[in-house]
């Protein structure tokens, strides 16, 4: 582990006067900051509203605010303000979104960001990340903070599934295994499951590919289609509700070159999700690494069967 | 003040009222609200914001939050040469920008605004941000009285006192009506000074039609206590045309181009009968 959240963003905003840290009461994953960042530390309280709209209004005087909420709150609450006050003028807010998909574990519906990534995606020039794990996220931190752009990120706190030796670019995916037979894309959390399956599916004598789509806008369109065209079969693992996800993000760019491929989207049905510790809420939403190998293993017989 | 200047400034009201109306017709505005707030607009762009002009690095920032009145920020920043009146000219043209709410590309629009409730939370942001830096800018939030019936408002005010932002003002134009009548008769804000006090503000009342009565207010050295101010400016929606003066049905308007003449006429013929009188208690 290189190298903690907390201790990146204090050391990019050490380094740039710009920065301020604001939450909205969320301090759980930059507990330290307040004291190491004084004033350019702002917790406005349980108000998302207000969070992004400061933010906004530091960003005209030419900050970059990166604003922390939980992703649900911070999504929908205060959607109309990331719209209206954030993405109109195009202003360089980054929102961190805490506890989405399956992180919130045992939570509730309540707190189950399951249409974040829908929801971001769909306001115009708004940039989304899904770092699969902690590692990831700090490797990705520089560049998004550095973009002009607004930024949704999807905070993932999770232990690094793996070394991640491919650098973070804006619109790039890492290639994690390559391979023939089965292509698996997953954005987010569940990369550490999707290796494992990957694995146990490999030494079952297939070849799998395996991609982690850290940006989902931009996508790598370019290199991720070429990997599902040369691919017998592609999954889509994600922890989002189908609408709007990465599934969603394959079939539209599929849509947009006229072209069709056999896909296995492994994401949230229209349901929320049982809420519950990380390993039971995976292993009872049916995402745990066995639990994916099996589920592709018989969509891939399936699909043998009828071709 | 004295009197020459309130007569400078009465006079400077009338033509931005003209040009407000202009604006009522070839698809119309927002007329009662914008000639309510147009007297708030003139005293603080004439006589009380460093303005030098829309681009000046060191202006203080006014954010007009109820955008809908936006006429009379443009009619006001066109009277004072900040904005090229030949652009109003091409009202709700497309690519021109000049529609029923301010668009941030109009010179002297700080940002965009029509959904009621956000400025108060950017304007956060940029009271912030100045006071980081130290500097003595200033900023103001125009704030319809309908308005406060969003609760983003009121968060806003909360987080607002508790950073002791004293160097951001809440201007609320109490002209008394939301779109469909009376505040009091749609959601009750009164006792209103008394709410906005209780939320950390320092509370101030004027009459909005008074530019005495607001540099008294604005010019208040007792203002500077670590807290943001709320000046609660009571005005008359539709003020200067009699017969819009507080009619509950004259939010939108869309007049015929003769209706406007006559409107005009309406405007003027007051206007005159008042500055003349001021203008011989004057000599």
């Amino acid at each position: 582990m290189i190298e903690s959240y907390e201790d990146r963003l204090f050391r990019l905003a050490r380094e740039d006067d710009r920065i301020l840290v604001l939450t909205a009461e969320n301090r759980a994953p930059i507990r330290g900051l307040p004291e190491r960042l004084g004033d350019r530390f702002l917790d406005v309280g349980i108000a998302e509203q207000t969070l992004v709209g400061a933010a906004a209004g530091l960003a005209l005087q030419g900050r970059i605010p990166i604003a922390h909420a939980l992703a649900s709150f911070l999504t929908m609450r205060a959607f109309e303000f990331i719209r209206t006050d954030v993405a109109i003028p195009h202003l360089p807010v980054k929102l961190v979104g805490s506890a989405a998909g399956i992180l919130s574990e045992a939570n509730g519906p309540t707190h189950q960001a399951l249409e974040d990534v829908a929801l971001m995606r769909s306001v115009p020039g708004v940039e989304v990340f899904c770092p699969a794990d902690a590692e990831d996220l700090v490797l990705a931190l520089p560049a998004i903070v550095a973009s002009p752009a607004p930024a949704y990120i999807r905070l993932n706190l999770r232990p690094p599934a793996l070394t991640h030796d491919e650098p973070f670019e804006i619109g790039r995916a890492e290639f994690v295994e390559r391979g023939s037979d089965i292509l698996i894309l997953c954005a987010g959390a569940l990369l550490r499951e999707a290796l494992e399956a990957s694995r146990r599916l490999a030494s079952g004598g297939l070849s799998i590919g395996l991609i982690n789509v850290r940006s989902v806008e931009p996508l790598d369109e370019g290199p991720i289609l070429d990997a599902v065209r040369s691919a017998a079969m592609t999954v889509v693992i994600e922890d989002h509700f189908r609408t709007g996800g990465l599934a969603t993000v394959l079939a539209d760019l599929l849509l947009s070159k006229g072209e069709t491929a056999a896909v296995l989207p492994i994401s949230f049905p229209a349901r929320w999700f049982e809420p519950a510790l990380l390993s039971r809420a995976i292993e009872a939403a049916g995402l745990d690494g066995p639990q994916l190998a099996g589920r592709i293993r018989t969509a891939w017989r399936d699909r043998r069967r009828t071709t | 003040m004295n009197e020459n200047e309130k007569l400078r400034l009465e006079r400077l009201a009338q033509s931005v009222r003209v040009r407000i109306l202009s604006f009522a017709t070839d698809g119309g505005c927002f007329l009662g609200a914008s000639l309510s707030c147009a007297d708030l607009l003139v005293f603080l762009y004439s006589r009380w914001l460093h303005y030098p002009s829309s681009r000046d690095p060191e202006r203080d920032l006014l954010f007009l939050s109820k955008g809908h009145d936006v006429p009379a920020l443009y009619a006001t920043l066109a009277e004072l040469g900040h904005l090229d009146p030949a652009r109003l000219a091409h009202h709700l043209e497309p690519g021109l920008q000049i529609y029923w709410h301010p668009h941030r590309r109009v010179p002297g629009v700080e940002f965009h605004s029509g959904s009621l409730g956000h400025l108060p939370s950017v304007a956060i942001g940029a009271a912030y941000d100045l006071k980081l830096r130290r500097s003595c800018r200033r900023v103001v939030v125009v704030l319809g009285d309908g308005e406060l019936n969003e609760g983003s408002v009121w968060e806003a005010f909360l987080v607002a006192g508790a950073k002791r932002l004293d160097n951001l003002w809440f201007l609320v134009d109490r002209n008394g009506f939301q779109a469909n009548g009376p505040t009091e008769q749609i959601l009750p804000l009164e006792p209103l000074e008394e709410k906005l006090s209780a939320f950390g503000l320092h509370v101030s009342r004027s009459d909005g039609h008074d530019f005495s009565a607001l540099e008294d207010v604005f010019g208040s050295e007792a203002l500077k206590e670590g807290r943001p101010h709320a000046v609660v400016a009571r005005t008359v929606r539709g003020k200067g045309i009699p017969s819009i003066e507080s009619r509950a049905d004259r939010w939108f308007c869309n007049f015929t181009r003769d209706e406007i003449e006559s409107l005009r006429e309406e405007l003027r013929g007051g206007a005159a009968a008042r500055l003349e009188t001021e203008a011989l208690v004057v000599r």
